[in-house]
């Protein structure tokens, strides 16, 4: 069937009618939010007064988040995390990936799949899940304890009584990062698989026939040509870090736990505006987090960028 | 040239009949609209439960309005009020009527997004004297312009395990005497029984921040926004909170968790501060085969206090035609005395409206708490209760002084210094 001229697209317009979805999509769902934040963070605003309520203040917004100690405690407590649950995934999924790499022939797929399963999994549904690990009184972990307490000479390393994970300062973070790191270990491993595969074979065969053992192999020929995937693994790490929020917050029923232990900056941002009705500072701390993002970014580049032969 | 004219027009009418069908189309929706307006719906955004009441009511909206429909959206608390600020902010997709949970009436009044029904269109305090008085008093404002219309109410209890206290030897008058006599009663009960008095510290210094306020004052911050944190009021509170801790009287866990659930199932927690609304909640899903152990009480030392409670209120920028009916709505919900009751025997919903308050089902006895008849209770309660008025620093206030309390029980911040740190922090926002 052939359509009437009137319908037909003229070759001038086709390729804009074909990008606009695309164009329409990112306008409203990124470009407008974008903006409207940039302009939030210079304005008080009322948000239930309606659009008109806004008032240009300058830069107080800024100046307010930046001395504001709940600010610096967040993004203190988002360095941790991010520290805490991001080091410890690249020490262990570069070996993990050389070790699936080398020893596994035909279950490859399937160890691979099942590291890589929690990263697919919804977020909500692993904090909930976490959360009754955690719990104090029916928790599995603490029951877990309880049993290994009771295996002679392992008593005196585990701590007395049930451990508060969720409700102690002290606990909230080292059990957001153990799930963080959990959940993100999987995906880095296929990361550096896809990189080891990359390697030529030829390296190694010539390195063993220069004498170079295994951990020689891993060390002079493995971790350098891993280098470009370290980048990049490292730089998503940091974005991802310094961006936590559904973990904790799902974890901590929304507060941050006690004395706002696990309270990220993404989450103080997110109450400030939707629990305490600030917006204006909230998108002045949003802004003032995005500059944090970048500068660590640019550091991780400095550190692993791919330096050319004379470097 | 006749020719190139005679095609040229018949290239113009096949592509103006492509464009009566686009315009039919669209006044054939402009049409659809116009009728759906003829026939007029209300919209009604509420959370669960309150949700459930609107609808029940709508046979007897039907009787007196049959073509007007009422359409009832629905959210879950949290989302509810949500897409309540985001509507009221961008003046979009108001409903006509808005289901309001008391912690929000306060905030969205004072941005004056709410219609002041005591406005000559409405006239709301013709009807103040048919409502629980600390109701009314919530939804009005210090110049007296009136939000919302208050529907139910949670007046505050003591709900307790009857079976426990009998097994620790301790009596509901020693419980209720006074706080410090409540507190030594946890003593008693944790020796005895091994279960704790309550599921979290916290709760004892959030009933006790809300006994005492005098007039003029709200709960952290004056009408002047003056900082009240720093007062006898808090440090009791902040003590007795101290005590339950350091006594291990406390499960240490929040309300609504899995472990809250857990404890009131396996009758570790003995007492729980609530709005009577919470004996519902027990019955029917919380802990239902507790039935019969649990028993109401007044909150230690007459205390009294209001957790929780619904009202209604209608948009500034919502629909202009539909205001009479969404008044008429309110009206029906919050004033017409058999739709109160129902919702009453319903879903818990306490009813606002004084005249439901003789009703025969007040003084029925409740099989969850052994017969006992605690409606009545309830309804002494709701008579000593003050409305405490709100500020927009209420959100953050509790934020502070929840975290300065965390650093007095967990890290054994001392209290002095703990509330001048809160009224810091708070003097610093309230400057803003």
């Amino acid at each position: 069937m052939k359509l009437p001229v009137a319908l037909r697209l003229s070759p001038r317009w086709a390729p804009y009618v074909f990008i606009s979805p695309f164009l329409i999509l990112f306008i409203v769902f990124g470009l407008f939010p974008l903006l409207f934040s940039l302009t939030l963070a210079f304005v008080t605003w009322e948000p239930t007064r309606g659009l008109a309520a806004m008032k240009f203040v300058g830069f107080e917004n800024f100046t307010f988040a930046l001395t504001d100690e709940w600010f610096w405690k967040s993004l203190k407590n988002t360095g941790w995390l991010a520290l805490a649950s991001g080091v410890p995934q690249h020490l262990v999924a570069i070996p993990l990936a050389y070790f699936i790499h080398s020893s596994f022939k035909r279950l490859r797929d399937g160890v691979v799949g099942a590291y890589f399963l929690p990263y697919i999994t919804s977020t909500v549904a692993i904090a909930i899940m976490f959360s009754s690990l955690f719990s104090t009184d029916f928790g599995l972990i603490n029951v877990g304890l309880e049993v290994l307490r009771q295996v002679p000479g392992l008593g005196w390393l585990l701590p007395e009584g049930r451990i508060d994970w969720l409700g102690k300062p002290d606990n909230v973070k080292p059990a957001v990062s153990l799930i963080v790191f959990w959940r993100y270990v999987g995906f880095n491993v296929v990361l550096y698989l896809a990189a080891l595969q990359t390697i030529p074979k030829d390296l190694y065969e010539a390195a063993s026939m220069d004498g170079a053992g295994r951990l020689q192999q891993f060390w002079f020929i493995t971790l350098p040509s891993l280098r470009p995937m370290i980048y990049f693994g490292v730089t998503l790490s940091v974005i991802g870090g310094l961006q936590l929020f559904e973990e904790p917050f799902i974890l901590t029923g929304g507060r941050g736990g006690s004395d706002q232990a696990g309270m990220t900056s993404a989450m103080y941002l997110y109450r400030t505006a939707f629990d305490f009705n600030d917006f204006g500072t909230a998108s002045a701390m949003s802004w003032l987090l995005f500059v944090v993002v970048a500068v660590l970014t640019w550091m991780t580049n400095r550190a692993f960028r791919p330096r050319g032969p004379s470097a | 040239m006749p020719r190139t004219t005679s095609t040229h027009p018949t290239h113009q009418t096949r592509g103006s009949t492509t464009r009566p069908v686009i315009l039919a189309i669209g006044l054939l929706a402009a049409v659809l609209t116009q009728q759906a307006q003829a026939q007029q719906t209300l919209t009604v955004a509420a959370f669960p439960a309150v949700d459930e009441i609107v609808k029940s009511a709508i046979p007897a909206w039907k009787a007196k309005h049959p073509n007007v429909e009422i359409k009832v959206v629905s959210r879950q608390f949290t989302d509810h009020h949500t897409a309540m600020t985001t509507a009221l902010s961008t003046s979009s997709y108001l409903p006509d009527v808005m289901a309001l949970e008391i912690g929000y009436v306060g905030r969205f009044a004072q941005s004056g997004g709410l219609e002041d029904l005591a406005g000559s269109a409405y006239g709301v305090q013709k009807f103040k004297s048919q409502f629980v008085s600390y109701a009314y008093d919530q939804a009005t404002s210090r110049s007296g312009s009136v939000a919302a219309v208050p529907a139910d109410i949670g007046p505050g209890t003591l709900l307790y395990r009857t079976d426990i206290l009998a097994k620790a030897g301790v009596t509901e008058a020693e419980l209720t005497k006074s706080w410090d006599s409540y507190v030594a009663s946890g003593v008693k009960i944790k020796a005895g029984t091994g279960a704790y008095l309550m599921a979290h510290a916290r709760d004892i210094k959030d009933i006790l921040i809300r006994t005492g306020i005098q007039p003029g004052e709200g709960l952290y911050l004056d009408s002047q926004s003056r900082v009240l944190v720093n007062t006898p009021r808090f440090v009791r509170a902040f003590e007795l909170a101290r005590k339950v801790r350091e006594q291990k009287l406390d499960a240490k866990i929040a309300a609504w968790s899995n472990e809250w659930g857990e404890g009131f199932k396996r009758g570790t927690l003995t007492t729980q501060m609530t709005g009577a609304w919470l004996a519902g909640h027990l019955n029917n899903w919380l802990a239902p085969s507790t039935k019969g152990q649990w028993r109401a009480a007044q909150l230690p030392e007459g205390a009294w206090a209001a957790y929780g409670g619904t009202f209604y209120a209608i948009p500034k920028a919502a629909p202009a035609a539909n205001k009479a009916l969404a008044w008429e709505l309110i009206q029906l919900m919050t004033l017409n005395r058999d739709v109160q009751t129902s919702a009453f025997k319903a879903q818990d919903a306490f009813p606002a409206l004084l005249s439901t308050h003789n009703d025969a089902f007040f003084d029925q006895p409740i099989e969850f708490l052994g017969g006992q008849k605690a409606r009545v209770l309830w309804r002494d309660a709701s008579r000593h209760i003050k409305a405490v008025s709100v500020h927009e620093l209420d959100a953050f206030a509790e934020e502070v002084v929840n975290t300065e309390l965390d650093k007095v029980l967990d890290q054994g911040k001392d209290i002095p210094t703990a509330l001048a740190d809160a009224q810091k922090l708070l003097e610093r926002r309230a400057r803003r």
